[in-house]
């Protein structure tokens, strides 16, 4: 009681009827507060031993749990706004409704799953941990993912992707479902792996149309062990079933060059 | 970092990576509403823009002066608003003007602005139709003085715009006072021109509106093309030229927004070469006739004229455009958030891609479309 009552001590008075401890959550109240103020209280909080964080009526707010150090889950009910989690290295955000563009930007650890779509940009220039979309994304998702030694960022989407999926990706997995497609439908992402000079694309199906500069490649039991694992972590947060998911066939994109514009300005 | 409250910035380097905001909002019936969802939508984006311009377009907001062209004019000098009251007794007949109602307000150093409903003189008319001599007459207004601006000319329609951000024009204009049924609101973030009075959007020809997020590199080109069918671009900002290119385009010469959208975001050669051969004569006649209209650069833009209300993207979507449809409403958003704060329930939510229109029509289908290809 102690601890929540320092913290209780240190929110602004503004604030103060915003912020409840219910059965050791944390319960925010975000309407039309401004994302620093919702960003204090978040860091606050969790850096005193709560359990779980709920934000309730989040309209808009940018930036929403960015460089939290803490592994507690952060609830979001409403629409967050740009930037959802950038820098973030650690907690586990759920998003109950859609996320906006730049959800995960450079985020170093941690996990994001979105019971809804996410907008363009999601995953911009990841470093770690993993983002899960139940529906569709939009443009130009996983750009810039990156990876090193154990750190491999991961971004699983359950339906389709918009053009430039992966675009100059350097690591890291991005994995594209289809389950919002109709059998035999393809995805309209036009561009996939632009640029693309390491990690991989794995789709369910044949449904990606491959971009200059990639190859697809049958999968082998190293792929299909990162694959299954993902598609159970996807069926577990979002009530799929597992047989039915994992039973497709799936199939790996990769870059054809680790430098792919080696040649562009040499003749 | 930066004060981002500094209005005027005289070293001109305000180049910063954001975004304007844009929001749209019709009812798809023509039934009017206030500006208190708009206002509330585009103030939830306030974080896009940084005060150096906001400005909404309301369509329907004058049903007693409806078949008049109503003028919005600021001036800048008292002097210009004599010199521009001379032009305008010479070629119309005005029916009432007054000084607009605006309260102070936490705008910039507000100009004096004036309304004018008028009606073109007919023995002045000559072979023009009534469009061409207002179009004309706004170019001299705008181009006599250099201290009066036309920023509306439309019938049964108004603009409203300045230096502050976009809850404070509102205030400042007193739009509380105005219905209409469809609005659309622009945030800006001025990246390579000044944020004058003039230069904030929405951009404006007749009944024909513009709000714009990104920028065009083709501003020179566009605007030389224009010159040559008597369009004098003088707001200082890239996007003036997209309003003169829907009159021309779409009053003009009657394209349908299709074909309109084909124009300014092109389809990529690589991708008309993989077209059906019909297809491709199309798209190649568009670019070939075109090609000073092609808007390149990062653009999304809510075009809106009378029954009408257009949401458009760059072809490789640079810009953020998201849409919804709740009941008779279409609403089209830089944000999501800002459609789910005046209207939690959407019975339909999605991400338009790049180059393709969303188009909302009053009273013809309720239906909204995407329009996925263009029929030969």
């Amino acid at each position: 009681m102690l601890e929540q009552e320092k913290i209780f001590a240190e929110i602004d008075v503004n604030y103060l009827s915003r912020v409840k401890m219910e059965k050791n959550v944390w319960k925010i109240d975000a309407e039309g507060m401004h994302y620093k103020e919702l960003n204090n209280l978040l860091r606050l909080i969790s850096s005193n031993g709560a359990e779980r964080i709920e934000i309730h009526n989040v309209c808009g707010q940018r930036y929403i749990g960015t460089d939290l150090e803490t592994d507690k889950q952060i609830d979001i009910y409403g629409t967050p706004g740009n930037d959802l989690g950038a820098f973030m290295n650690g907690p586990r955000i759920v998003v109950h409704g859609n996320a906006q563009d730049g959800c995960g930007n450079t985020m170093n650890d941690g996990q994001i799953v979105v019971h809804g779509q996410a907008g363009d940009i999601t995953g911009h220039s990841m470093r770690g941990g993993k983002i899960f979309v139940r529906d569709d994304v939009g443009y130009r998702v996983g750009i810039h993912m990156k990876e090193y030694q154990r750190k491999v960022p991961t971004i699983v989407i359950g339906g389709t992707a918009g053009d430039f999926l992966a675009e100059y990706m350097a690591g890291g997995v991005v994995l594209v479902l289809g389950l919002t497609l109709a059998a035999g439908e393809q995805c309209s992402a036009r561009f996939v792996g632009t640029g693309m000079h390491g990690g991989v694309i794995y789709e369910r199906g044949d449904i990606l149309e491959l971009g200059k500069g990639t190859k697809i490649m049958k999968v082998s039991k190293r792929d299909l062990h990162v694959i299954e694992g993902l598609v159970r972590e996807f069926c577990e947060y979002f009530g799929v079933d597992y047989e039915r998911v994992v039973n497709g066939t799936f199939h790996k994109i990769v870059p054809l060059s680790k430098r792919p514009y080696e040649n562009l300005y040499s003749h | 970092m930066r004060d981002l409250t500094l209005i005027n910035n005289p070293f001109n380097d305000d180049k910063d990576f954001a975004g304007c905001s844009i929001f749209g909002m019709m009812n798809l019936e023509g039934k009017r509403f206030s500006s208190r969802d708009p206002v509330r939508a585009i103030a939830n984006m306030h974080e896009r823009g940084n005060g150096l311009g906001g400005g909404f377009a309301v369509y329907g907001i004058y049903p007693d002066f409806k078949d008049y062209y109503a003028f919005h004019i600021m001036y800048l000098s008292r002097d210009a608003k004599e010199k521009t009251d001379r032009i305008l007794a010479g070629s119309f007949n005005i029916i009432y003007d007054e000084e607009m109602q605006t309260r102070p307000a936490n705008v910039r150093d507000p100009p004096l602005v004036w309304r004018y409903f008028v009606q073109p003189k007919q023995r002045r008319l000559e072979n023009q139709t009534e469009d061409d001599y207002v179009t004309e007459r706004v170019m001299r207004i705008n181009t006599e003085t250099g201290k009066a601006f036309v920023f509306s000319s439309g019938k049964n329609m108004g603009v409203f715009k300045g230096v502050g951000y976009p809850e404070d024009i509102a205030d400042f204009f007193c739009l509380e006072d105005y219905q209409g049924y469809l609005w659309t609101v622009h945030g800006r973030f001025p990246t390579n021109t000044p944020g004058w009075w003039g230069g904030a959007h929405p951009f404006n020809i007749l009944d024909w509106t513009v709000v714009h997020n990104g920028e065009l590199s083709s501003y020179g080109i566009n605007r030389r093309y224009l010159e040559m069918y008597g369009y004098k671009c003088t707001m200082q900002t890239d996007t003036e030229v997209l309003a003169y290119a829907v009159d021309l385009l779409m009053r003009r010469q009657h394209l349908p927004i299709e074909i309109v959208a084909k124009i300014f975001a092109a389809p990529l050669w690589i991708e008309i070469d993989a077209m059906e051969p019909e297809q491709q004569r199309l798209h190649r006649v568009l670019r070939q006739t075109y090609g000073s209209l092609l808007m390149n650069g990062p653009f999304s833009i809510i075009v809106a004229h009378h029954g009408e209300m257009i949401g458009l993207t760059d072809r490789i979507k640079l810009r953020p455009l998201v849409a919804g449809t709740r009941g008779d409403f279409l609403y089209l958003s830089s944000e999501e958030a800002a459609m789910r704060l005046v209207s939690p329930t959407l019975d339909r939510f999605w991400h338009p891609r790049g180059g393709e229109p969303v188009v909302g029509r009053l009273r013809s289908e309720p239906k909204v479309e995407v329009l996925a290809s263009v029929e030969a």
